[in-house]
């Protein structure tokens, strides 16, 4: 079968790929790109491991062609952190322990961003709801959903902070 | 290894040419979120999957100059919801597609998609009936419109002719007083198939209902509209007993299947209570309208 070729743009930078017309995104992100941080959970949209952003909409890879990338922004996990420096959420998420075997934690990060960067201000109610599609079967989610609370509320801090320098 | 191939056309008419061409091997790719998990399933092995999200007319939504709305059919629950004036002017129709999945499937899933899946329990269905959504279908053999309610035939299959693509929906324009609601029974809060699903779209002027449509979902082989729960409403003044009347027509219209989300006897029970708690919430929202 011929292999179709794919330019995209991953976490800012210019990619591309060889692919079959019917690899899912996450086949070709933990294959012949090496991103190996996106995990296959259900490979039917269900958990919420393998979940991407696709110009900025949350989607799980695992529900996407790889071809369908071309010409569009994806979003991975291994584009979260600044070099060294993690983004305040992962850097909350290791302080308070809202993680154990850590499959879900790369889409819990990956779909708490995505929230985070629509509302800044989440209440409880609407963190569950937005996490939904992200299943973890270690922490019972509450660990989850605190650490996405307090960040949003470091991020206000922070941001008040900036603004008034 | 079965040869697949993948087309992704910007033009409708490059669309319905690949897509009639390759007969009943071929398949629609929208958000893909009902498609990959039966690829992945293997209950599908398409030869072709002609994605439609490169045509414009697929993926826009458009206000018209009489105040409706025209929806591409491969439009996602999220991009819907993002949408400044959709949401206001029919929150029963968002709140249905927004029903649907986790936020990842919003960012992929479209009415398009849940209509022609052809399941009885789409959420987005019954709300679409109830707006009195017409579709645009388009085919070999030209272009042609239909109500939302007569494109399912039963469950997985729909009225749609060989090689016809579902372009889109078309809202019709609003007079002031009307609203319109959504509302599911699910055993749980958040990601499951609706057990009833039942949508009411009515209009009110000076208390008096002159005008609703009710949509019924997931208590017969397709979704239904019930003509006489609209009837019972109509004339009224929403009062108890043209309520009791209208519940009362849509657990009569109900031909449900017994499984383990619901058995007969709960379901048409159901879709009764649906149907008062749906339109008190269109009646709310008319008000402010």
């Amino acid at each position: 079968m011929a292999k179709v070729h794919v330019t995209t743009t991953i976490n800012g930078e210019p990619s591309e790929f060889l692919c079959e017309p019917n690899d899912t995104m996450l086949d070709a992100l933990r294959g012949p790109l090496g991103l190996t941080g996106s995990k296959e959970g259900c490979a039917s949209g269900d958990c919420g491991a393998c979940s991407i952003t696709l110009d900025d909409r949350l989607v799980c890879s695992c529900l996407m062609l790889a071809v369908e990338a071309e010409g569009h922004e994806l979003g991975t996990i291994e584009g979260m952190a600044q070099g060294e420096k993690l983004h305040p959420l992962q850097q909350k998420f290791l302080e308070s322990a809202a993680l154990q075997c850590g499959i879900c934690t790369s889409g819990m990060l990956i779909s708490s961003a995505a929230l985070l960067q629509r509302n800044s201000q989440p209440s409880e109610e609407e963190v569950r709801f937005w996490l939904a599609g992200n299943l973890c079967r270690c922490t019972g989610y509450d660990k989850i959903v605190r650490a996405v609370l307090e960040t949003a509320a470091d991020m206000r801090e922070q941001g008040i902070k900036e603004a008034a320098q | 290894m079965t040869e697949i191939r993948y087309l992704a056309p910007q033009t409708l008419d490059e669309a319905i040419g690949a897509f009639a061409a390759a007969g009943s091997a071929a398949r629609i790719l929208a958000g893909g979120t009902d498609l990959l998990v039966q690829m992945r399933a293997g209950v599908v092995r398409p030869g072709l999957i002609v994605d439609i999200k490169k045509i414009p007319e697929m993926t826009g939504i458009e206000e018209t100059p009489d105040g409706g709305f025209r929806v591409g059919a491969a439009v996602s629950g999220m991009v819907l919801a993002e949408h400044p004036r959709f949401g206001k002017v029919w929150p029963g129709v968002l709140e249905a597609i927004n029903l649907i999945g986790s936020k990842q499937v919003q960012g992929r899933a479209s009415a398009g998609g849940n209509l022609c899946n052809g399941s009885p329990a789409g959420d987005s269905v019954p709300a679409m009936v109830a707006a009195g959504a017409m579709v645009t279908l388009q085919g070999p053999g030209g272009r042609r419109e239909l109500p939302v309610e007569q494109v399912p035939a039963g469950p997985g299959r729909t009225n749609l002719k060989p090689g016809e693509i579902l372009v889109g929906f078309t809202l019709p324009p609003r007079p002031p007083g009307s609203s319109d609601a959504y509302l599911r029974m699910i055993p749980r809060t958040e990601m499951d198939i609706a057990v009833v699903g039942v949508g009411v779209s009515l209009t009110l002027q000076g208390g008096v209902c002159t005008a609703a449509r009710v949509g019924l979902g997931a208590v017969a082989p397709t979704v239904l509209l019930v003509e006489p729960a609209a009837h019972a409403l109509i004339g009224s003044r929403l009062e108890d007993a043209a309520l009791e009347k209208a519940a009362a027509a849509c657990s009569a219209a109900c031909r449900p299947i017994d499984d383990k989300r619901g058995t007969i006897v709960y379901r048409t029970k159901v879709a009764a209570v649906l149907l008062k708690r749906t339109a008190a919430i269109a009646a709310r929202r008319a008000g402010g309208n």
